[in-house]
């Protein structure tokens, strides 16, 4: 992508960047009990990093995270059949979800679910994939 | 799930280990080292229940699957599967051990091949070992699959991929077929466990599926065991290394159809058509392969033949045997059951002494550089040890004596001289026949086992002294075909004992009723008096011998045979056929203009959606329970029809995209409206990905021209488009104003005690519907990895012009 030299766009994106991102991962947390989920979370991520791809160049951006966004990809699919694996071990069908609350030091009473874990595998396909997608029709020149 | 379930998936978890092992100790160690434990610690455990199994005993535990759909993970453990659960794992130990001299550390890609081999030889496991019809299905296409890529391993070769890409054609096609008559046997007996559909066996028998439900479930069993005609990609496969030949020839992947036709003997046994399908085919197909064997000039090919051949008579052997079950429990049937033991000890002794005898070829073939016959000769003295283990297996092979294919090939002309008195299902004109083309196919057997051994040991040796070096192969290498002999000679010299522990319990696992009696009364013995079955087989050493001195002679016959008739050349024409015709087929509909798929598709939409609901006349509309309209929805609507309306007369494409970006956004206030926050939420960045991607795959569109397309054509689009929009809203309305059934968000509305989750949206689609989930994210991933190998590994215009070639 040519890198178009916008100072008014660079300097809200610093901004909004993080914004954006504090805001997926809001969503994605809340999606237990509220609007929000591993889809819609991993989507908005998305969004922040295309927004930096726009500003600052996919090359640049690229540089910054190091990541092979196919292998995101692979783990978050892996990352979901593992969890429905995990209730078979114990003699359950194939994706039994259980949840629970433990104490936690600093959130105090949490709930910790096994669909959280899979919906965390949810978000990075999703992530994996659009970013993968998004990188290689970009980067096509 | 119990630890013998965890035994039998224990190939499948190791090898997701081994590419690990491989990267860590590579340059010490071969890999093999390491995937010899799995089968060996497997045996021991399956060595662990024969106390118990040979009691008369069986075992069965079950591991939920698909509970809801009665489909599980069903372990039986009875004297067939264990005897075939030891062979698999037996010659498994044997064929590590051998390839870690075979395969050399240096240039292979061990953790691939390693891999493979595993998972082929869990899928055996866990094909033998399954009761659920399904399971065995899953497991019967693993091996499929595994050997696919076990027989490609070294793809760079042409023929490597050709071996492999026949034998996977064939025998899905056989599984396929195989699938379907499960399923017709399900639908007779109401049950997808095998033990209980043989205790239905009355049912089956006078069932009108009966004869579609044996005809597709023996078309599985001849594709896997290479029955004529099918048996064509078993010399292709011979391309796979030789370990991988030894495994799946000797010991396994060709016996799964053995072991499916045994298994389903108690249900069909005393069927005429198992009787005239199993027995006709089988016996022909021994006679065709060892008659094609001897015309082979590779020594491999030969072998593959061979193992045709013998697959044949103990395929013969079943059904002969099947006859049994045709008589009440009593003298009469006992005669036959004879034939099932013969079959059960021919299929022990061929895994042994075959097994021998690959590896003893590949050991020639790595020693020497070729495996033609006519390029061998007089590696006897050169290599004493391989020379000894050669005529061990051969002789074994020949039926001769010591070694234990002697007794069973007498067991195997006792039970076709006792065919031959049958005198039911035509037997007594056609029964005459059997043994005389058991005679015949046993001469040529002779003949081919006497070319692997004088061809390639004695004469005059054919090589360049100064090419190459021969010498014995290193002792590592000789240890598993030494153990294998060994087994050979020990089976001959102990043969009840044998057939005590492994033999009786299989053979009571195939004719349940008549052991329950106890009615198998053999035992085997080397010196039997001067009978029929000794007669004949002197009779095939003198006139084998006779042949194979003036081979020359009449080896001409196989020069007769045109080629245009044979097997090989009706495949490829099969093949050539169906890919033009798909070819043409294919060309007729792909215009490569996106707009004539999108026509196809939404016409099929309207023919199927409007036709279905002109049909069952479910067009009904009730406006009575909707709500009104209000101003907000009436601006949107607006909002969105301008929108559309934009769409179409846009001349330039970035008006079109933003407009239907727009149009999505607007979508969202919908959502909005009617609370779905979540809908609200997702559509909106969705909306906001899909039209950055717009925007990216601007770049790489051809400049927007204006066209001038003919009015039909313009028309023709319009009365889709119309067409679609008409059937949607229909449906939309139609689809509210119908409650045929209870609505099923009751359900949902517990989502908290249920799953635990306030958002009943997130709970269904991580809980409730998990399911969904995981395979929507997997299918999400093929897409991208589809994008990025479109664009990334597109071809640039050389590779372009050299693959139009």
């Amino acid at each position: 992508m040519r890198e178009p030299n916008n100072v008014i766009l660079r300097t809200v994106t610093r901004v909004t960047v993080v914004i954006i991102l504090t805001f997926a991962i809001n969503l994605f947390i809340s999606g237990h009990h509220n609007p929000g989920g591993g889809f819609i979370g991993g989507l908005t991520f998305v969004a922040a990093i295309t927004l930096l791809f726009i500003i600052h160049g996919i090359d640049k951006v690229r540089k910054n995270i190091p990541l092979d966004f196919k292998v995101v990809a692979a783990i978050g699919i892996l990352i979901s059949v593992f969890t429905g694996v995990m209730g078979m071990i114990t003699g359950d069908p194939f994706l039994t979800q259980t949840s629970n609350y433990v104490n936690l030091p600093i959130f105090g009473k949490t709930e910790v679910a096994t669909a959280v874990l899979f919906d965390v595998g949810v978000a990075l396909a999703v992530i994996g994939t659009s970013l993968t997608i998004i990188m290689t029709i970009g980067d096509d020149r | 799930m119990s630890l013998f379930h965890l035994i039998i998936l224990f190939p499948f978890l190791y090898a997701v280990v081994v590419p690990f092992l491989y990267r860590k100790f590579l340059p010490k160690i071969h890999t093999g080292w390491f995937v010899l434990l799995a089968p060996l610690a497997i045996f021991a455990f399956l060595l662990s229940y024969m106390p118990l199994v040979s009691s008369g005993k069986t075992i069965q535990m079950t591991a939920p699957w698909i509970p809801a759909y009665d489909i599980n993970f069903t372990a039986y453990i009875d004297g067939l599967s264990l005897l075939f659960g030891l062979i698999i794992t037996g010659i498994g130990v044997l064929v590590v051990l051998y390839s870690i001299y075979y395969m050399s550390k240096k240039r292979e890609a061990l953790h691939n091949f390693y891999i493979y081999l595993l998972l082929f030889m869990g899928a055996m496991l866990g094909l033998v070992f399954s009761d659920n019809i399904f399971t065995l299905y899953v497991f019967w296409e693993i091996t499929s699959i595994s050997s696919f890529l076990l027989i490609a391993y070294w793809f760079q070769r042409d023929k490597s991929r050709y071996g492999a890409l026949k034998s996977m054609l064939i025998t899905i096609f056989g599984g396929l077929s195989m699938l379907a008559g499960l399923i017709l046997l399900s639908i007779i007996t109401d049950t997808y466990s095998i033990q209980v559909m043989m205790s239905k066996a009355d049912i089956i028998q006078t069932h009108p599926l009966l004869v579609p439900a044996i005809v597709l479930i023996l078309l599985g069993a001849f594709t896997k065991s290479a029955q004529f005609p099918f048996s064509i990609w078993l010399p292709d496969a011979m391309e796979a290394p030789t370990p991988v030949s030894a495994y799946l020839h000797s010991a396994t992947m060709v016996k799964a159809g053995i072991y499916l036709v045994a298994r389903f003997t108690p249900a069909f046994g005393g069927i005429p058509e198992w009787f005239w399908f199993v027995s006709i085919i089988g016996l022909f197909t021994l006679l065709y392969g060892s008659f094609n064997a001897v015309k082979q000039t590779d020594l491999k090919a030969l072998l593959a033949f061979s193992t045709v051949s013998q697959l044949g008579l103990i395929m013969s052997l079943l059904g002969l045997g099947s006859a049994a079950l045709y008589f009440d429990i009593g003298p009469s049937g006992t005669v036959y059951t004879i034939a099932v033991f013969a079959a059960l000890f021919h299929l022990m002794n061929h895994s042994t002494f075959k097994g021998c005898l690959f590896m003893v070829v590949g050991i020639i073939d790595l020693q020497t550089g070729t495996r033609d016959i006519r390029r061998l000769g007089g590696l006897m003295h050169l290599m004493p040890i391989s020379f000894t283990l050669a005529v061990i297996g051969s002789f074994a092979m020949a039926g001769l004596p010591p070694f234990n294919g002697f007794l069973s090939k007498e067991l195997f002309f006792t039970a076709t001289l006792k065919a031959s008195d049958m005198s039911f299902f035509h037997m007594d004109s056609f029964g005459t026949i059997v043994p005389v083309v058991a005679w015949i196919a046993s001469v040529f057997t002779f003949i081919y086992c006497m070319i692997i051994i004088f061809k390639t040991f004695t004469g005059k040796q054919k090589f360049n002294q100064a090419d190459k070096q021969i010498r014995e192969a290193p002792f590592g290498m000789l240890i598993s075909p030494l153990i294998l002999a060994a087994t050979v000679v020990v089976i001959f010299l102990f043969p009840n004992y044998f057939s005590q522990y492994l033999l009786q319990p299989a053979w009571a696992a195939v004719l349940p009723t008549f052991a329950q009696r106890d009615l198998l009364d053999i035992n085997i013995s080397a010196w039997h008096g001067f009978n029929t079955e000794l007669f004949m087989t002197i009779g095939i050493v003198a006139v084998g011998t006779l042949m194979y001195k003036y081979l020359k002679k009449w080896y001409g016959i196989y020069r007769f045979y045109p080629k245009a008739l044979t097997l090989n050349h009706l495949y490829a024409l099969a093949l050539e056929k169906t890919e033009a015709l798909s070819l043409s087929i294919t060309k007729g509909y792909m215009t490569g203009f996106v707009r004539d798929y999108l026509v196809y598709i939404f016409t099929f939409i309207i023919v199927i959606i409007g036709g279905a609901l002109y049909l069952l006349g479910d067009l009904s509309m009730d406006t009575g329970n909707d709500a009104l309209v209000n101003a907000y929805e009436f601006a949107l609507i607006i909002g969105t029809v301008i929108l559309a309306a934009l769409v179409l007369v846009a001349r330039s494409r970035l008006t079109a995209i933003i407009a239907v970006g727009a149009l999505g956004f607007l979508v969202v206030f919908f959502f909005v409206i009617f609370r779905a926050p979540d809908l609200a939420l997702t559509q909106l960045v969705v909306e906001t990905i899909t039209t950055v991607l717009f925007l990216l795959c601007f770049y790489h569109l051809p400049k927007l021209k204006k066209e001038n397309s003919p009015i039909q054509f313009k028309a023709a689009n319009a009365l889709v488009s119309l067409g679609v929009g008409i059937v949607i809203t229909i449906v939309a309305l139609s689809a509210n104003g119908n409650r045929l059934f209870e609505s099923i968000s009751s359900y949902y509305e517990d989502a908290y005690e249920l799953a635990g989750a306030k958002n009943i949206v997130n709970a269904i689609l991580v809980d409730f519907r998990g399911f969904d989930t995981m395979l929507e994210i997997l299918v999400l991933t093929m897409a991208g990895l589809g994008v990025y190998a479109l664009v990334k590994l597109r071809l640039t215009g050389s590779e372009k012009s050299e693959g139009a070639e």
